[in-house]
Formats: C-alpha cells, sequence, structure tokens
C-alpha cells in the first residue's frame, strides 16, 4: 500500500503542479454558479427551494463533465508513460503493477473529488446563505457530491483500461472519446428512440429501466433526480411518471460494480502487459 | 582486542563491518532462453551465466536483441522457453519483488517526469525503492548534478538525464546494475567519470552487466564480453579467449632503412604473410600464439629494424569479424 500512496501523492501533485486540479474547480464552480444565478431567475412558482433546482440542475451537468474530466485524466495514465519512456524504468522498481494502478487512481480521484467538493460545494453555500432550504436539500447535495465522485471513479477505470488497451496515446484519446460520446450522450438517444418506437410496449418497464441502470451514467441521472422528493419535483420527475424506476441504492450499486469490474480488468490487463 | 573479538561474533557487527565482506552481486543464469513476438524470434537459445560480482559487456548492432535480454532479467517479459534465474529466483514471479530494491537498472534514452525537478525525480524513485530520500544530495553530487537538481528535468540535456538516470540506478547500493547504453550523450570527462564510479561499484562487488558500444572505451574495463549477433550468443568469455576464438592475427610493423623491404618479404614470406606498407615500411601478420617467436627471430636476425609496432587484436577488431560472419554461428 504504501507504493501506492507514493504514486497517489505523486499524481494529485502533478495535478496541482499542471493546473488541472485548479481548471477542474474553475468549471465547474463556474457552471455552478451560472445554474444558480442564471437558473434562478424564473423559478417563482415552482415548489423547489433554491438549493434543490440547483442539485437536480448540477446533476444533469455532472453526468456529462465528471465523465470528462475522469476520462481525460485516466486515458494517458499507462500508454502516457510508455510512450514517455517512464514505464520501462518504473516496472523495475519494486513495486506491483496493481499497487501503480490503484496509487494513480487515488490520485486522480483526489483530484476530482477535490473539484467536485470546492466546486459544487462553494456555489451551493452561497445560495444557501441567499435564500431559505430545507435541510433535505443538504442532504441531496451531499448525495450529488458523493455520487458524483462515484461517477468519477468509473470512468477512472474505464479511462485505465483504455490506457492499457491501447497501443498508443492518441488512439487511448480517440477511444476516450468515443467512450463518452457512446456513454453520455448516444446511449440515452437509443433508450428515447426504443422507448418512442415502442407503443405496444414489447420492451415493457422492467426491462427499460434495468436498461437505464445498466449505464453508470444513467444510473447516475437516476440515483439523483429520484432519491430525494424535493429534487424529483423540480426535475419534473414526481407524480410517478417512472412507477417501476430503479431503486436509487440499486443505481449506486450498478455504479460500484461498474468502477469494480473495470478495475479488476484494467489490472489483469496491465498484468500481463510486456513493455 | 576484546573489543574487536565482540565485534567479530555477533552477526549483526559482521554484516555491516566495512572489512569482512561477502561477495555481494547477485548471479544471473539464463538457461537455453528464447522470446518470440509475434513468432518473429528476438533472442534464440541463450545460455549465459553470469557470476557475483562480474562485469560482464554485452554488445552487438542496434536491433539485436539487447534490450529484450535486458526485460528478461528485470523480469518485465516472459521468455517463450528456457528459465531465467536471478540470485536463484525467476525474476517474474511474486517472490522477486524484494530482490527488485537490490537492483539498479539504466535503460536506454532514459526519461523522466519533464515538470519535476532534479530533486523532486529522485525522491520519488528513492521512496518507491524505499530508500532514505537523504541519500539523493550526496547521489546527484557523485554525478555532478548538483547545481542543476532544483532545476526541471525539461531544462536538461542529454547528458544531464542520463547522469540523473544513473544516479536513479545507483539509488539504496545495488547489488546488481543493469545499465543499458550508460554513455551515450556524455562529453569524454564524464565517461571517465563514470566509468571510476563504475569501477568503485564493481571493486565493492556488484553485478554488472553493460551493453554499449563504445568498444574502445570497455575494453579492458569488463571481466567478460558477450556479443549478440542475430539474436544468439556469438561468442562469450574474455578478451583472450576472444581474441583466440576469433583466430585474428597479431600484425608486426617493422621501420627499415631505404632498400631492405625486399630482402624482409624474401626472408619471411614462407613463415607468415608480408606485406610492404610503403616506403621503409612492412606488416607481418601472424597468429596471437606465434607472436613472440616471431618478434624473438625477427630481433635476431640481421635486419637493421629501426622500429618495432606490435598490434594484437583489439576489441573492436573481434566485434566487427565476429558480426560481419553473416548467418554463420
Amino acid at each position: 500500500m504504501r507504493a501506492a500512496i507514493i504514486f497517489a501523492v505523486k499524481e494529485f501533485r502533478d495535478g496541482l503542479r499542471n493546473r488541472w486540479v485548479a481548471a477542474a474547480i474553475l468549471l465547474l464552480a463556474g457552471l455552478t454558479f451560472g445554474v444558480a444565478f442564471l437558473g434562478s431567475a424564473p423559478v417563482g412558482t415552482t415548489n423547489g427551494t433554491s438549493l434543490s433546482i440547483i442539485v437536480a440542475s448540477l446533476s444533469s451537468l455532472s453526468v456529462y463533465l465528471v465523465p470528462l474530466i475522469a476520462l481525460m485524466l485516466s486515458y494517458d495514465a499507462i500508454v502516457g508513460e510508455a510512450e514517455r519512456g517512464t514505464l520501462l524504468l518504473l516496472l523495475t522498481y519494486p513495486v506491483s503493477r496493481w499497487q501503480m494502478i490503484v496509487g494513480k487512481f487515488l490520485g486522480h480521484l483526489a483530484i476530482l473529488a477535490v473539484a467536485i467538493l470546492i466546486g459544487f460545494g462553494a456555489a451551493a453555500s452561497v445560495v444557501s446563505t441567499l435564500s431559505d432550504t430545507a435541510p433535505g436539500d443538504f442532504l441531496a447535495l451531499f448525495a450529488l457530491i458523493g455520487s458524483s465522485i462515484l461517477l468519477g471513479a468509473v470512468f477512472l477505470m474505464l479511462g485505465y483500461l483504455l490506457s492499457v488497451l491501447a497501443k498508443e496515446r492518441a488512439t487511448a484519446a480517440g477511444l476516450a472519446v468515443g467512450l463518452w460520446l457512446a456513454m453520455v450522450l448516444l446511449y440515452d438517444l437509443v433508450l428515447l428512440g426504443i422507448l418512442m418506437a415502442d407503443e405496444s410496449h414489447v420492451v415493457g418497464e422492467r426491462v427499460f429501466s434495468s436498461l437505464l441502470i445498466l449505464n453508470p451514467a444513467d444510473a447516475f441521472r437516476v440515483f439523483n433526480l429520484t432519491q430525494f422528493d424535493s429534487v424529483s419535483i423540480v426535475a419534473g420527475l414526481a407524480g410517478s411518471t417512472m412507477t417501476s424506476a430503479p431503486a436509487p441504492s440499486l443505481a449506486l450499486c450498478a455504479m460500484a460494480a461498474w468502477a469494480v469490474v473495470a478495475g479488476l480488468l484494467v489490472c489483469l490487463r496491465f498484468g500481463k502487459l510486456e513493455p | 582486542m576484546a573489543a574487536d573479538r565482540r565485534m567479530i561474533t555477533t552477526p549483526e557487527n559482521i554484516r555491516s563491518s566495512p572489512v569482512v565482506k561477502e561477495p555481494t552481486g547477485l548471479r544471473i543464469r539464463l538457461d537455453r532462453v528464447s522470446k518470440q513476438y509475434d513468432r518473429h524470434p528476438v533472442i534464440e537459445d541463450i545460455n549465459l551465466n553470469i557470476r557475483p560480482g562480474e562485469c560482464l559487456a554485452l554488445l552487438g548492432p542496434n536491433g539485436v536483441g539487447k534490450t529484450t535480454l535486458f526485460k528478461l532479467m528485470l523480469g518485465l517479459v516472459r521468455p517463450s522457453s528456457g528459465t531465467v534465474e536471478i540470485d536463484g529466483l525467476d525474476p517474474t514471479t511474486r517472490a522477486f519483488r524484494s530482490v527488485r530494491a537490490d537492483i539498479g537498472f539504466l535503460p536506454e534514452n532514459v526519461s523522466f517526469h519533464h515538470a519535476m525537478t532534479g530533486t523532486e525525480v529522485l525522491a520519488f524513485y528513492a521512496r518507491l525503492k524505499g530508500v532514505l530520500t537523504s541519500d539523493c544530495a550526496s547521489l546527484l553530487d557523485r554525478v555532478g548534478l548538483t547545481d542543476a537538481a532544483s532545476k526541471r528535468v525539461r531544462t536538461y540535456s542529454k547528458g544531464m538525464r542520463q547522469r540523473l538516470g544513473l544516479a536513479q540506478a545507483l539509488l539504496g547500493n545495488p547489488r546488481l546494475l543493469i545499465l543499458d547504453e550508460p554513455t551515450t550523450g556524455l562529453d569524454p570527462a564524464l565517461r571517465r567519470q563514470f566509468f571510476d564510479i563504475l569501477r568503485n561499484f564493481s571493486e565493492a562487488g556488484v553485478t554488472i552487466v553493460i551493453a554499449s558500444h563504445a568498444l574502445t572505451e570497455l575494453e579492458a574495463r569488463a571481466d567478460r564480453y558477450a556479443i549478440l549477433h542475430s539474436g544468439s550468443l556469438a561468442a562469450f568469455g574474455t578478451l583472450s579467449e576472444l581474441q583466440n576464438k576469433a583466430g585474428l592475427s597479431v600484425h608486426i610493423r617493422l621501420t627499415l632503412p631505404p632498400g631492405k623491404v625486399q630482402s624482409v618479404v624474401r626472408q619471411f614470406s614462407k613463415r607468415c604473410k608480408v606485406t610492404p606498407a610503403g616506403a621503409g615500411f612492412v606488416e607481418l601478420a601472424c597468429p596471437e600464439d606465434q607472436k613472440m617467436l616471431l618478434v624473438q627471430e625477427i630481433l635476431s636476425s640481421d635486419i637493421p629494424v629501426t622500429d618495432i609496432e606490435v598490434h594484437s587484436s583489439r576489441l573492436d577488431d573481434i566485434y566487427a569479424h565476429i558480426t560481419a560472419e553473416d548467418g554463420c554461428k
């Protein structure tokens, strides 16, 4: 574990040094403030409090942004080291390959967590001091922050998987963009298409909701938009339009399973890699 | 006296005592090792036994498999067939991890994270190896990087990166040094310094394997030489063993007064190969083991020799001879 922590500290320091942390904080905080102040203009008549509106909007935003940041951090973790010529030397050190992966993962996750905590937290605290909030809203915010970090963990591991599969850094970058498009945008479009075409309900709501949870990005949405009543009201999901929506806890489990399975695949593949 | 005896009897003291030294180097054994990449053979049937404390020079043209051989020794790639053993352990196993801390490796074209300073880079590798980071400053001093220690690696020249790579390899008193083209990018003074450092380690009983193209530098510095040719071991032995194996002749060059060249050619042409080499010079070629006989014969004859030069075959002659035999083994 000691070796893993050495790698984690190095990755986090690299993140601070090359302004990755700063950029991610700025991006997330900027968007949160944008959502908070622009989004609060037409709110007047809904039942939601300002904070719950922000949580609902932020969960729609982080489903795009967090995977993007995670993939950008992780896609060159291995193939980049190989291309720079630093991997060969590292592998001759008394360090297991899984320790290297776990270390990089912890370091990158810390970068993401700091960015999410500061980015979302700062804006949310400003909004909550300016307007009235229910105690449940804070719970929803914490749930959003926690599940965003979990979403980040999933896409970090998926990024490492691309990084150990690709022979070149450029290939890994291309694959990362493709993966992001497919999981965050295309998957939803396809599901929506199926739902529209399926007028006679052949697929059924149960199948549909399990399809929804199979994608970590959608599982994240399901979790954040259905977990708390105040959020689902402003998200327009109240009134049980989705009677068989997957349980929020199941959504979390699905995300965790993605992270674990991807992590195992990374270690398996990296263990066989001959530099 | 009593204090002396106590020092000898306690095992802790024996280990740390600078006087009592066991051979510290690691043993390397390659037994019929072959390695193929996509059915393309890179290493073919190599047997190599490197003794603890030995300095072995690994020679061969580019792309001949030297780096692959190093990767096999370091357990980074698995042999397609045959066995590799370092200190009796298979380097690809989990058990080998404890030995890794005793190995210093300098890869060919070493590179580091550009944004880090020299000190940071060395401290990072020291932590990974479990070595005190307080040792780093003296190591940087040893390779002459003290002034550049706080500069980013991005600004380093090739030679400076190479020296940082060497410092990294020397971390934590290694028992085996594997150096892939260590002197590329170093100027002559630094090369000398590098070989001085290497000699210190060699005298301390560290096993050293060094791949290089700088043949004249390596001559007389390694205990044994292994010449790789198209993936297999073309020659392996001490310099004199290789000289005998290559069967290259010794060249004796005589300086003679004007008009004496023809008489020498007449006198010795039955005994060995004689070639006139310009006005007043003649060259005689003979096998290594007949060198002394021939020299005595020349000096005791009535030829008025004004100067004599004897050229034994050098490492680069042997190397050229062995690697030129294309396809032959």
